[in-house]
């Protein structure tokens, strides 16, 4: 598996994908992962909000809300 | 302890009988709950400690989580069971510390419909800990769960490892207890994905808002005109009047107990302890409260407001909080306290003061609404309006300046967004009936003493000095008399007095649009204000206070050359 990856931010809606890696400080890597948002985790794009607003996410069989921010910093592949 | 949202508060109601309040989504517990049961023939205390993802804390819900767990003997971990794999981890942390732990696998009757299959003897055997499946809604298992408590252990195979080692762990564990079967959309996520899109989710956010405070009135109205209002006209006045006889003259007791002596009791503006003092709390205020927690509450219980703080996020993240702060704003709404105390949901410091902040400047309490509907309504509905809007553009103008000026950072939302869940109606009316009697546990003594307080401040010229010492500044700068201050001053103590003394002043709808406006933004009151002076810590909240009285200053001032004309 290569290491390039689209950000999460540029995934359509609706679309799954893989989590290839989180570019953070530990701090954020680790605020992730105890959400289950790590390397290798599938994904879905649930919502968008306009003007670079949250995306809202599934994972773990539950549903997240993370800051357009934070969507930058996780690179995906869309499987 | 255990993840939020996952039903601790529910456990803990159960385990010890106290009523504690719990709502669908993450961090409603921000403070910890003590409650005792019997074990054994032995007194044993519980304390339902707030959520937590970690036991590294990011938040200061957390941190007070973390403090409870150093003191305890035994660990009941509350896990839900339809997210086996992200609650593991905190539970793995657990079992790394010496401490005894056993686990509740809570939410287990919506497993099935989820299709997921969790083999409860494997996972026991893994962890080495009991494990209880329970339904703390209903109550299921929880028997089990105390019969267990005595037999909780701590483990010794598992050793503090590393974040990447415990995932590593949860892995394999998932593997082998946890099969998940195939299963089709309900009806329940098309719901969940409508109210969660922009396109759809804003109209469907304005439409629920709408008529959520449509509701309000309606319940509330309803029940001041058929409940409230009878009880006191027809069964309290009387009373009163016998008793105003009996009292037989004017002089202090009369002044304080009913109000003026000789005048025509009217509830609204006698100033008596037991008239004014009883009858707007409970008459005027209360009946809205009631509405407004039993609406609120239903919205908690669905899952609703975090798919509304993922809607707002955009707005509230220009204003230096996130999505979040609108828990802040609606519990406000009800009564500020509450609101006061839900900001510490927020993470950093610059998010709470500016939420703190705004809640004590824009956003008014039932208590005020109440009296700004019963003061301008006669006018009709354009005043009101224009008091409400110009709190709500109070609210954004401040936040985007507060966003600027104070220092520190304001992370991004992350947020878990639950599914939906059908509010039970006997847990919503416990709820709302635990907010309610909270409010008549602050708000009651405050209005007593308030009464008291006035009118001796009144008996012995104190307010009417202070109304000529200040009728040229409230005159000058905002187009109101002098006697105006000393509902500023009233309001310190309860803002729903303040606004009904303005009642008697005479003055021109426009000037009550200034005067209550101005009440609701320079100071909250003394509950709130001893809440966020324990949240914010006396720096802060020396300068929040300086930014509501100059704001209301400049707000007053404004609205004057407005409406008022120079």
């Amino acid at each position: 598996m290569d290491q390039q990856g689209i950000f999460l931010s540029n995934v359509p809606n609706n679309k799954r994908a893989r989590i290839v890696n989180i570019q953070g400080g530990a701090g954020l890597v680790r605020k992730l992962q105890v959400m289950g948002i790590r390397k290798g985790q599938e994904i879905k794009i649930v919502s968008k909000q306009p003007f670079r607003g949250p995306l809202t996410i599934e994972v773990c069989g539950s549903q997240m809300t993370l800051g357009r921010g934070m969507t930058r910093k996780i690179l995906v592949e869309v499987i | 302890m255990g993840n939020p949202n996952v039903g601790k508060s529910v456990v803990f109601s159960r385990l010890t009988g106290a009523n504690v309040i719990a709502s669908n989504y993450p961090g409603t517990t921000v403070d910890f709950s003590k409650g005792k049961m019997r074990l054994d023939g032995e007194h044993v205390e519980i304390i339902d400690a707030p959520g937590t993802y970690s036991l590294e804390p990011t938040n200061k819900a957390e941190e007070v989580a973390l403090e409870m767990l150093k003191e305890a003997d035994v660990v009941i971990n509350v896990v839900n069971a339809t997210n086996l794999e992200r609650n593991l981890y905190s539970t793995l942390e657990l079992l790394e510390r010496d401490i005894p732990v056993v686990i509740a696998l809570n939410i287990w009757d919506e497993t099935q419909h989820l299709g997921i299959h969790i083999d409860k003897k494997e996972l026991e055997k893994i962890l080495g800990v009991p494990v209880v499946p329970t339904v703390a809604l209903t109550g299921e298992g929880i028997k089990e769960l105390v019969s267990q408590i005595k037999n909780a252990k701590t483990n010794d195979k598992i050793k503090l490892t590393s974040e990447e080692g415990r995932w590593v762990e949860i892995g394999s564990i998932i593997k082998k207890v946890e099969q998940l079967e195939h299963r089709h959309h309900s009806i329940k996520d098309i719901i969940s994905d409508l109210t969660i899109k922009p396109i759809t989710g804003l109209p469907i956010a304005v439409g629920i808002v709408f008529f959520a405070f449509w509701l309000v009135r309606l319940i509330g109205e309803n029940l001041i005109a058929y409940v409230f209002d009878p009880i006191f006209y027809n069964l309290y006045l009387p009373l009163i009047e016998n008793l105003s006889e009996w009292i037989g003259g004017p002089g202090l007791v009369h002044t304080l107990l009913i109000g003026e002596y000789g005048k025509e009791i009217v509830f609204e503006e006698s100033l008596g302890m037991l008239t004014t003092g009883l009858y707007v709390p409970i008459a005027m205020v209360m009946p809205y409260i009631m509405a407004f927690y039993f609406m609120l509450s239903i919205l908690e219980d669905t899952g609703y407001m975090p798919r509304l703080a993922t809607l707002v996020d955009n707005i509230f993240h220009k204003l230096g909080m996130h999505g979040h702060g609108i828990v802040p704003v609606f519990l406000g709404l009800g009564c500020n306290v509450p609101g006061a105390l839900s900001t510490r949901t927020l993470e950093t410091r610059k998010q709470r003061f500016i939420s703190a902040t705004l809640l004590a400047i824009a956003v008014p309490c039932m208590a005020q609404t109440a009296m700004v509907f019963g003061i301008l309504g006669p006018y009709g509905m354009y005043y009101i309006g224009l008091v409400f809007l110009t709190l709500a553009i109070l609210y954004i103008i401040m936040g985007l300046i507060l966003n600027r000026v104070v220092k520190g950072e304001s992370p991004e939302i992350f947020l878990e967004i639950p599914p939906y869940r059908r509010p039970s109606f006997k847990t919503t009316l416990k709820k709302t009936w635990m907010r309610v009697r909270w409010f008549l546990k602050e708000a009651i003594p405050f209005l007593f003493l308030g009464v008291v307080a006035i009118n001796l401040l009144y008996y012995v010229g104190f307010l009417g000095w202070l109304g000529d010492v200040l009728s040229p500044v409230m005159y000058g700068l905002f187009g109101l008399p002098g006697d105006a201050s000393i509902a500023m001053v009233v309001g310190f103590l309860r803002k729903d007095l303040a606004v009904g003394m303005l009642i008697p002043l005479g003055m021109s709808p426009l000037q009550l649009v200034v005067a209550a406006t101005m009440l609701t933004v320079y100071f909250p009151c003394v509950a709130t204000f001893v809440v966020l002076l324990r949240e914010l810590g006396i720096k802060d909240m020396i300068k929040s206070v300086a930014i509501m009285v100059s704001t209301a200053a400049v707000v007053g001032f404004i609205l004057r050359i407005i409406l008022l004309g120079w």
